[in-house]
């Protein structure tokens, strides 16, 4: 059930995507209204398949790197949800819908088989760290996406030739304003994540830190956000600078979650 | 009996180089010249249209060729002669004159296609003509036409939608570079007029405050006070710079006025805050580096000029949408015309019923005796009620559009089953 669910909700944030990058080359609003009606529908299955899965496996389902993937996207869907209640970004919908069908593929692809649980992480700090650290990465991928769309417009305002993006994405401090939110936001996340995670190993393995590659990784992700946010409340840093930071950062995020699962060897094992 | 013809004459941008159309303006105000060409001889309405690009004239009369001539001594002798006007001046009949009119008043024929600007003038000029009384029936109708024209083309097509001029261009720069313009500040360096359309079209957008800083301050204080703004000298404009969001310069200065280095400390201070720079001075004002620092963006004049040429190709695709309206409305303003020709006939003929009712009438009250006042009454509306009952249909006949007769025709049978022509025979 919770299968047929994932395969549904990512086939109509596909047909969603697609309608939205046709909205996006053609500028026909009609095209738009249809594409938010199908995230949003998307976006409700999305959340019925993980509370599914959460019941056939007993246990919050972040554990897998499919299951992992998947609530990412959720979260970025959702994250993108709550903040479009409040501000319109022109086109971010093409970027974003684009970016959780990447995901939903990618986790589609990967294994679905449910791990059981390893006796250490039986605890209810499991769903705690886990979804505030993806919520976390979520809204840090909007910041991310709107990092992109800040510096696609303005090397077009800038270099003074206007080809696709000019009329297609919003103003810069609109840009700007929706990286400062969502920088914020994940920011305090991502805190709360990094100290959730601390205290979840000092119950757990008795240590508050020990130096784990995945613990490293994301302190540095920490570092290089904490930057940002420095700079921008002490010195005023906007603009290209904050994007160009905040899409090395986000990097750096990813990497943590999941490089460091292949290519380094750590506690966080979910990636077996 | 043929109607009057309209005739337009005149010079524009196209036909006419600057230095002569500068020569040929409107020098005493449309007052006066409106007071001169009604005087002309053989002139029945006329109308006068007088903008930087073009001078145009509208009138109606009977000798077309002779009034003309007339129009373009009285207007142009002191600035052109007899080859200027064949060289220079076009001149358009009937039709041909209310396509250019059309077309002038959608904005199809201007310099900047689509351009706002033209019908507002074109308003003014008109308001000039009915003060003055010299536009009457035809031309009332013509120009009013002329006008929801022009709105049909704005609403139907794109044609007004994109940046159309260079003050438009900066200001939809502005809005790619700050979104919403409503707390922004605006600081004009020079009191220019260019720097002044830029500024109205700020405002128009509703930017919040205006600064004006000149090297002669008076000139700075009057334009400031337009806006609501304040004055400034030229040299407190660094310090300014701290405050404002949008520069545009405009100085006469040979030199350049602001330096990278200049900016680059401002921005400090301003916490990193986008200034948006525009540099419409010949030679320029402001260093070509500024541009290359973060959160600070120079347009100058060529830089503008180029985001107006990259709207026009779409602009050209909407004018062929746009001419198609303009046919259109000429075709029915020219069916209006057409049947303005019948106009006199249905007037000779109803005049020439009422005679022969009043006269027969006259007739036959005068032979009977003791005829009430009533009954007189009852016998003079019998009498015009047959007249009228009768005439119903040959009015139709003559009134509404016929497949197989066109109305040259309807008229001439008319007029002859009526003998309009020979009324002296009747009596």
């Amino acid at each position: 059930m919770s299968f047929l669910l994932f395969q549904v909700s990512c086939i109509i944030y596909l047909l969603s995507a697609a309608t939205y990058l046709f909205f996006f080359l053609s500028e026909k609003k009609k095209f738009r209204k249809v594409a938010r009606w199908l995230f949003f529908i998307a976006a409700v299955l999305h959340t019925l398949n993980i509370l599914f899965r959460y019941i056939e496996a007993g246990h919050t389902p972040i554990t897998s790197h499919h299951e992992t993937i998947s609530f990412f996207a959720w979260a970025t869907a959702w994250s993108y949800l709550s903040f479009r209640w409040r501000y319109t970004v022109k086109n971010l919908g093409t970027f974003v819908s684009t970016l959780v069908v990447v995901l939903m593929l990618v986790a589609a692809f990967s294994s679905r088989h449910i791990i059981p649980l390893a006796p250490v992480y039986q605890s209810w700090w499991l769903p705690v760290h886990a979804s505030i650290s993806l919520v976390a990465y979520a809204f840090l991928a909007l910041s991310f996406l709107g990092s992109i769309m800040y510096l696609l417009q303005e090397r077009e305002i800038k270099q003074k030739r206007f080809g696709l993006f000019y009329s297609r994405l919003p103003s810069l401090e609109a840009l700007d304003k929706l990286n400062h939110h969502c920088l914020s936001v994940g920011f305090t996340l991502l805190t709360l994540g990094l100290v959730t995670g601390v205290l979840w190993a000092k119950q757990a393995w008795g240590a508050y830190w020990h130096w784990d590659p995945k613990e490293t990784w994301s302190l540095i992700t920490w570092f290089l956000y904490a930057g940002v946010m420095h700079q921008r409340f002490t010195v005023g840093w906007r603009g290209r600078r904050i994007a160009v930071i905040s899409i090395i950062a986000f990097v750096s995020a990813m990497f943590t979650l999941w490089g460091v699962s292949f290519l380094l060897k750590g506690v966080h094992t979910y990636a077996s | 009996m043929p109607r009057d013809t309209i005739v337009l004459l005149g010079v524009n941008h196209k036909t006419t180089p600057l230095a002569i159309r500068e020569k040929l303006a409107i020098s005493g105000g449309y007052d006066h010249s409106l007071e001169v060409l009604s005087k002309l001889d053989g002139i029945k309405e006329c109308y006068l249209l007088s903008t930087c690009n073009r001078v145009e004239v509208l009138f109606t009369c009977r000798e077309p060729t002779e009034c003309s001539n007339g129009v373009l001594e009285m207007l142009f002798a002191d600035a052109a002669t007899g080859d200027d006007f064949e060289k220079y001046v076009y001149q358009y009949q009937d039709e041909a004159a209310v396509e250019h009119l059309f077309m002038v008043a959608a904005s199809l024929d201007s310099m900047i296609v689509g351009e706002a600007q033209i019908l507002g003038q074109l308003k003014e000029a008109y308001r000039y003509a009915s003060n003055h009384k010299s536009s009457g029936f035809v031309l009332n109708k013509l120009l009013h036409k002329a006008f929801s024209t022009a709105k049909r083309v704005r609403t139907e097509t794109g044609i007004g939608a994109s940046a159309v001029s260079i003050s438009y261009a900066a200001v939809e720069l502005a809005k790619k570079i700050f979104g919403d313009l409503h707390d922004k500040k605006v600081l004009l360096i020079g009191a220019g007029e260019m720097a002044e359309l830029a500024a109205e079209n700020l405002v128009g957008q509703g930017v919040a405050e205006v600064v004006v800083a000149n090297r002669t301050l008076q000139r700075a204080v009057t334009l400031a006070r337009c806006f609501n703004g304040y004055a400034v000298a030229l040299e407190e404009v660094l310090g300014q710079l701290e405050q404002v969001d949008i520069v545009i310069s405009s100085t006469g200065a040979t030199e350049v006025i602001l330096n990278k280095d200049d900016v680059r400390g401002v921005m400090r201070e301003r916490r990193n805050r986008p200034l948006f720079f525009i540099d419409i001075a010949v030679p320029r004002d402001l260093d070509a580096g500024i541009n290359e620092l973060d959160n600070v963006y120079l347009y100058d004049i060529d830089d503008l000029n180029n985001v107006v040429e990259m709207n026009k190709s779409e602009r050209d695709r909407e004018a062929v949408k746009a001419e198609r309206i303009v046919a259109e409305e000429k075709l029915k303003f020219t069916k209006w015309l057409e049947n303005l020709v019948t106009t006199p006939t249905i007037i000779e003929l109803r005049k020439m019923v009422d005679e022969v009712v009043m006269g027969e009438y006259q007739k036959t009250v005068n032979r009977i005796n003791g005829l009430t006042e009533s009954d007189k009454r009852s016998m003079e509306k019998m009498a015009s009620a047959i007249a009228k009952k009768l005439m119903h249909h040959p009015l139709q006949y003559l009134k509404t559009d016929h497949h197989c007769v066109n109305q040259t025709e309807r008229i001439t049978v008319v007029r002859a089953l009526f003998n309009l022509d020979n009324n002296e025979s009747m009596k």
